[in-house]
């Protein structure tokens, strides 16, 4: 009731969209009482004022952002050669003609399964992302507005988790997804069940995210709905969910990249080629293919990067659209 | 009383809640670093019972001229890279913080490289450093370098180039220090203006000071992440040329899952844990002489 004041609903509205990125990565830094919209962050005014000599700024910018660009620019131009126009010196930038079938040649090469290989991605995408969701939202809420004793050493606990590395799991998960194969009966390692089952129990970074977003969120609703004999777990889904869902979106989208672009798991964990997921796919389409013609490689690596920078743009959408329709503006 | 059971069943409710983390935390956290520890005393490949055998694997690696020489080029590729890309990217974060036209699009276009899978990127810069017909060596051609360097097939210059690759994915970073640019309240700088404050001091007695907390926190998780660098250059030069690239995780992995030498991974592992506590912790102690939070 008292939290009123830092409550997201002025904060959230105020925020560009570009600003979305920034609102996900920021809050790791925060301060513990700061909301995850970093309030202020974005009001204009905030920024140094324009300087008479601020063209100056775009010459440096401009550099900045061809170096960003050309090796797209390059692998795009790459993607479209025949293999002897990609061997030719000096480079040929704009490919004459254009060769479409590039594409196809990798969609169809008998040495890869790139169908196959999104599906499985798309599998564990799907199951990892609905995972961490929900585990994340679930476990953040008792964090963030249940007053249980233990909470606090809990938390701690939880944050600690972040620094340790995967490498230090790693080898010894192996043994521990054996032994739950063994113990279970159905088997583990080789499936894609270490991929995406923990994903269900949380994950420390994502739950301290949400923790921080839904501190945010006033209580008043909250006991509004407990009077009305409104359960817990009904208040969570009900009422806390549908106004995180900006927050949501950001743990989902990251899940989602987590997983996508994931290459270590998938090597440890998988080993047949028909479980590939596209990581690992690619690497062995290019370990495979020894004499590497780039062409089909540049034109495999568009396919597998194009979605994720689709999604990029999508998601600025939905971010304006998900908090319109969550009735943050009122 | 009724106190007593409100408390106590606030407090099931709540250890319902996290219920999923414990769990998760006991499984997938803490019984695998206990046994890791314990796996790093034994002698351990997997199909058989692991076998204690004391400090063995810790012995064997000191004399190990392999883990040396992933050790120093690990310890090489983050003090290059550490302070490149913090530096590149708060560079060009304040280049961003600026009201200047176009600004989404600069931001944009900054932070797509950050967005490629490891293992696109590989490919990609695989193809840009191409000794021949790379894009990076026709353009050093055409500026009049008539024999760049050969970049991945070269032991000199593969871990430049891997410095390289990972500068183009700073966009990350950059993103995170303009939201801590953003932040900084313009008051500190109009205070500054009257007192007649050059554009640098501004820099140096106001920017730097109010955004050390966000410099502190891409410190500790450039610290984490240079020292575990594994897949790009796993996939890229394979621990190559010469071993000029095999960085610690890289080594670690080939013993446990190409060598099957669990218990020597372990090892491996547990002195990374370490390193990584302890420099964390040196970062978070020094950081008390620069790292300033505001009042808020």
């Amino acid at each position: 009731m008292s939290n009123l004041n830092t409550g997201p609903i002025t904060t959230i509205p105020a925020t560009p969209v570009q600003n979305d990125v920034a609102m996900i990565s920021f809050p790791k830094t925060g301060n513990d009482r700061q909301p995850v919209a970093p309030d202020g962050t974005v009001i204009p005014d905030r920024r140094t004022r324009r300087t008479p000599r601020s063209w100056l700024l775009h010459i440096p910018l401009v550099l900045v952002c061809v170096a960003a660009i050309l090796p797209f620019l390059w692998m795009l131009s790459t993607s479209f050669k025949s293999l002897e126009m990609a061997m030719t010196f000096p480079p040929q930038y704009i490919p004459k003609p254009f060769q479409w079938s590039n594409y196809a040649e990798v969609l169809s090469s008998n040495k890869t399964d790139f169908l196959l290989w999104t599906r499985n991605t798309l599998i564990i995408a799907v199951l990892g992302v609905a995972g961490t969701v929900f585990s994340s939202a679930l476990v953040a809420y008792g964090f963030a507005k249940i007053k249980f004793r233990g909470s606090k050493v809990l938390f701690a606990v939880m944050l600690m988790t972040m620094m340790v590395p995967f490498p230090v799991t790693m080898v010894s998960l192996f043994a521990v997804f054996k032994w739950l194969g063994e113990t279970t009966g159905t088997e583990w390692l080789g499936t894609f069940k270490p991929l995406w089952v923990p994903a269900w129990f949380g994950s420390a970074f994502n739950i301290f995210l949400l923790r921080q977003f839904f501190m945010t969120i006033p209580d008043d609703l909250s006991e509004a709905a407990k009077i009305d004999g409104c359960s817990e777990f009904g208040i969570f889904w009900r009422i806390i969910l549908p106004l995180a869902r900006p927050a949501l979106t950001v743990v989902a989208l990251f899940a989602f990249m987590g997983i996508w672009n994931d290459f270590l798991g998938p090597l440890v964990y998988l080993q047949r080629p028909e479980q590939f997921t596209l990581a690992l796919g690619l690497q062995n389409f290019q370990s495979q293919h020894g004499g590497t013609p780039w062409h089909l490689l540049m034109a495999a690596s568009v396919m597998v990067i194009l979605p994720v920078v689709v999604l990029f743009f999508l998601a600025q959408k939905t971010f304006i659209e998900g908090i319109a329709t969550t009735g943050m503006k009122g | 009383m009724a106190n007593e059971n409100a408390e106590t069943g606030r407090t099931l409710k709540g250890l319902a809640f996290v219920s999923p983390w414990i769990i998760g935390f006991v499984v997938f956290t803490a019984v695998p670093v206990g046994l890791s520890l314990y796996y790093s005393f034994c002698d351990y490949s997997l199909t058989l019972p692991p076998v204690f055998t004391g400090l063995d694997n810790y012995r064997t690696l000191m004399g190990d001229s392999i883990f040396w020489i992933s050790v120093r080029n690990t310890a090489y590729y983050a003090v290059l890279v550490l302070p490149l890309s913090l530096i590149t990217a708060l560079g060009i974060a304040m280049l961003l913080n600026n009201k200047i036209r176009g600004l989404s699009i600069y931001r944009t276009i900054v932070f797509l490289p950050s967005l490629v899978p490891a293992v696109a990127a590989a490919m990609l810069w695989l193809w840009l450093f191409n000794a021949k017909l790379g894009l990076i060596n026709v353009g050093l051609r055409a500026i009049g370098i008539s024999e760049p360097p050969a970049w991945l097939a070269d032991p000199n210059w593969s871990m430049p180039a891997l410095v390289l690759m990972s500068l183009w994915g700073v966009g990350n970073t950059v993103v995170i220090y303009l939201a801590g640019l953003q932040d900084v309240p313009r008051e500190l700088y109009e205070a500054a203006d009257i007192d007649g404050a050059t554009p640098i001091r501004k820099i140096w007695h106001v920017t730097l000071p109010s955004i050390s907390p966000v410099i502190f926190f891409n410190l500790i998780m450039g610290i984490i992440g240079t020292l575990q660098v594994f897949s790009q250059a796993y996939i890229i030069t394979a621990g190559g040329p010469a071993r000029s690239t095999t960085f610690y995780t890289m080594y670690l992995y080939d013993n446990a899952f190409v060598n099957l030498r669990m218990g020597y991974a372990s090892a491996m592992a547990w002195i990374q844990l370490l390193v990584i506590l302890a420099l964390t912790l040196l970062a978070t102690w020094s950081s008390k002489k620069w790292v300033h939070y505001g009042g808020k």
